[in-house]
């Protein structure tokens, strides 16, 4: 009969109509301004800039080493290196940005900076409502605005954090084992020096006839290396031991 | 309309014709006062700002009253540059610009510059990886195909509702999306010999619940329009594309099928690990803008068997090949041509390189430009009204025409 497929589809609109009041799974959209969609841990909006602790400018984590900017397909990040290096969080003196800028009219949000960041430190936010009245100035983020806690970091990608966080902490463990192992090979290799030293003095008084100067020098010399060499090499297998338990650990939720 | 089973040219088991072939409403003859009255062709500019075009697409439309007598398509708004950005940036930066080419499926775009590059790299895809490309990649036909037969609708003046419909299953598709790749259309999910992250927890699960509810909404789909008398007055006998004119103007993906040529890259290459699946290739018999659409609701109705099997089988495993490379890619001076079947048709990456940390030459052939260069053959002899109609199911995106 001609006009019984409409007749079906008026059926098919009608029970869409009336089930939309009944069903909330037919609702997919949220109000806006009054309620907001929940993001996704993976999901990114613009870049952000990691710091450590509670001073965004001593705790950053960003290096400068411009791989980012190379690698950004738009190319809107600018960085300029400081003169001043600082130390990071393993205490070693790293090089740290003067400027670093990120233009949001440009980036488009691809996260490849995130990805390519061999320091942990740009990672992708998830705010939304970036909008402005200023076309141009307030587009241009600085690194100040761009600085986020890794606390907040923590909220909003929690998987991501804590992995990574758990990954930094076995960092500073080995480096703690490693420097202890230095410092106590140090200190054993001082007393040898001293004992040798003292040893040698001896040695060199009671020898004092015909010696020819350069032969005391090596002996004393071996002495002193083994004994540093040696805590070192036992030392190097000893952090992976305490270090190993961690990550799978954290790995379990 | 039939399902054929590909490639052995043999008909299978339910290969009912579909009930629509035989009640066909072939449109009348233009009204005899038409020709008695002798009058100026009258030339009209449709677009770059059409509501109905799809994006910035300009049609000179020369007109005998309300029949075409010549058209002539003017693309190029929307042009922006991509493969010389692509050959000014590294091969990793030409990943998130591909997602811009067909906005609507990202994710299929990733997958067809990625299969060139594993091409000139060497670079083996592991298992669970394959399986996740397919998902999306499947996933993205899904709710390209259920947008497409919105928007037709939407041209042909039903407006709003079927497209709104549509549009709620796709926002179920995107929030996988999301949850999966961090955005929900620029998705940025695919690198060379692999993909970029792992199915977060319970993901595959949800997946699963997406596409066990996708049948439900299919059907009333299909009540909603394909029984629906105007949509059938409306299209069948529209835009009538042959065989011989789809091949030789080398028109791929479901508007060639609609035409009745069995060529799905899918069967034909055998790319990825398609050949896992069982699955059929649906083809047209008539070519009309009915067939075409029809064509895509039953493909639709094929990929949810894919969808299902690739959710059930997909194994644990390492995401990426562990010789890929994230910088400094230099692969060694050659080039590579890679293709896979896109909703829209076959989307084709030709990368050279000449040893150096960008492309030499980076080319892309876009199905949805080839497919519209037949637009005027379709359109000639039509009324104006039926052009947006036929345009809108040729199915084109203007990111991917313009580039």
């Amino acid at each position: 009969m001609l006009g019984l497929g409409i007749i079906q589809g008026l059926i098919e609109t009608g029970r869409n109509f009336v089930g939309s009041y009944f069903k909330p799974e037919r609702l997919t959209t949220v109000q806006y301004p009054e309620e907001r969609a929940k993001s996704f841990e993976a999901s990114r909006t613009i870049p952000m800039l990691v710091y450590d602790g509670e001073d965004p400018n001593k705790g950053l984590r960003c290096t400068a080493c411009t791989i980012c900017e190379q690698e950004c397909p738009p190319k809107c990040i600018y960085i300029v290196k400081d003169t001043v290096k600082k130390p990071d969080y393993l205490g070693k003196m790293q090089m740290q940005p003067k400027i670093f800028d990120i233009d949001i009219s440009v980036c488009m949000g691809c996260g490849i900076c995130a990805e390519v960041c061999p320091f942990e430190s740009i990672k992708m936010d998830q705010v939304f409502e970036l909008s402005t009245n200023d076309r141009f100035g307030s587009l241009l983020l600085h690194k100040h605005q761009l600085a986020k806690s890794n606390s907040y970091f923590n909220k909003i990608c929690p998987t991501q954090a804590a992995e990574i966080d758990a990954n930094r902490a076995a960092d500073v463990h080995k480096a703690e084992l490693k420097a202890k192992a230095d410092a106590e090979a140090k200190a054993k290799a001082a007393a040898a020096a001293t004992t040798n030293a003292a040893a040698g003095v001896a040695a060199a008084a009671a020898a004092t006839v015909a010696a020819p100067k350069p032969a005391p020098a090596p002996a004393a010399a071996a002495p002193v290396s083994k004994p540093a060499s040696a805590p070192v090499q036992q030392a190097k297998p000893t952090p992976s031991t305490p270090a190993s338990p961690t990550p799978s650990a954290d790995k379990k939720p | 309309m039939t399902l054929q089973d590909s490639h052995n040219g043999q008909m299978k088991g339910d290969s009912t014709p579909f009930e629509g072939s035989k009640t066909r409403f072939i449109p009348s003859k233009a009204p005899e006062y038409a020709t008695d009255l002798e009058g100026d062709l009258l030339e009209v500019s449709m677009g770059p700002h059409h509501p109905s075009t799809h994006g910035v697409f300009r049609m000179n439309v020369v007109l005998d009253g309300e029949t075409i007598v010549k058209l002539k398509p003017y693309f190029g708004y929307l042009h922006r540059n991509h493969e010389k950005i692509a050959e000014s940036n590294s091969y990793l930066s030409a990943i998130p610009y591909t997602d811009r080419l067909d906005y609507i499926c990202g994710l299929t775009n990733n997958w067809s510059y990625v299969v060139a590059m594993e091409k000139l790299l060497g670079l083996q895809v592991p298992e669970r990886a394959e399986y996740l490309r397919v998902i999306v990649g499947e996933l993205t036909r899904l709710f390209n195909h259920a947008c497409l037969a919105g928007f037709l609708l939407q041209d042909m003046g039903a407006s709003g509702t079927p497209l709104m419909y549509a549009f709620r299953e796709r926002e179920y598709i995107l929030d996988l999306f999301e949850s999966l790749t961090g955005s929900r259309m620029m998705c940025n999910y695919m690198r060379f010999g692999g993909v970029r992250c792992d199915a977060p927890a319970g993901w595959i699960e949800q997946a699963k619940s997406v596409v066990s509810k996708f049948p439900k909404f299919l059907e009333e789909f299909e009540a909603l329009i394909t029984g629906n008398e105007i949509v059938r007055s409306r299209t069948q006998g529209v835009g009538v594309l042959s065989k011989e004119l789809a091949i030789n103007a080398g028109i791929t993906g479901p508007m060639l099928r609609a035409c009745g040529v069995d060529y799905d890259l899918r069967k034909v290459d055998k790319y990825s690990i398609y050949d896992r699946f069982q699955f059929r290739v649906p083809l047209g018999e008539h070519g009309d803008t009915f067939d075409r659409y029809m064509i895509r609701i039953l493909e639709m109705h094929e990929t949810l068997k894919i969808l299902e099997a690739a959710l059930r089988d997909i194994p644990a495993g390492p995401i990426i090949d562990p010789k890929a490379k994230l910088r400094n890619i230099r692969p060694k001076v050659g080039e590579a041509y890679g293709r896979t079947e896109v909703p829209k048709g076959e989307l084709g990456f030709y990368v050279i390189s000449n040893g150096g940390a960008t492309p030499y030459r980076f080319r892309i052939r876009p199905p949805s430009l080839i497919n519209l260069t037949i637009l005027e053959d379709l359109c000639v002899g039509h009324p104006i009204q039926d052009v947006v109609l036929i345009l809108g199911s040729v199915d084109i995106v203007l990111g991917e025409v313009d580039r």
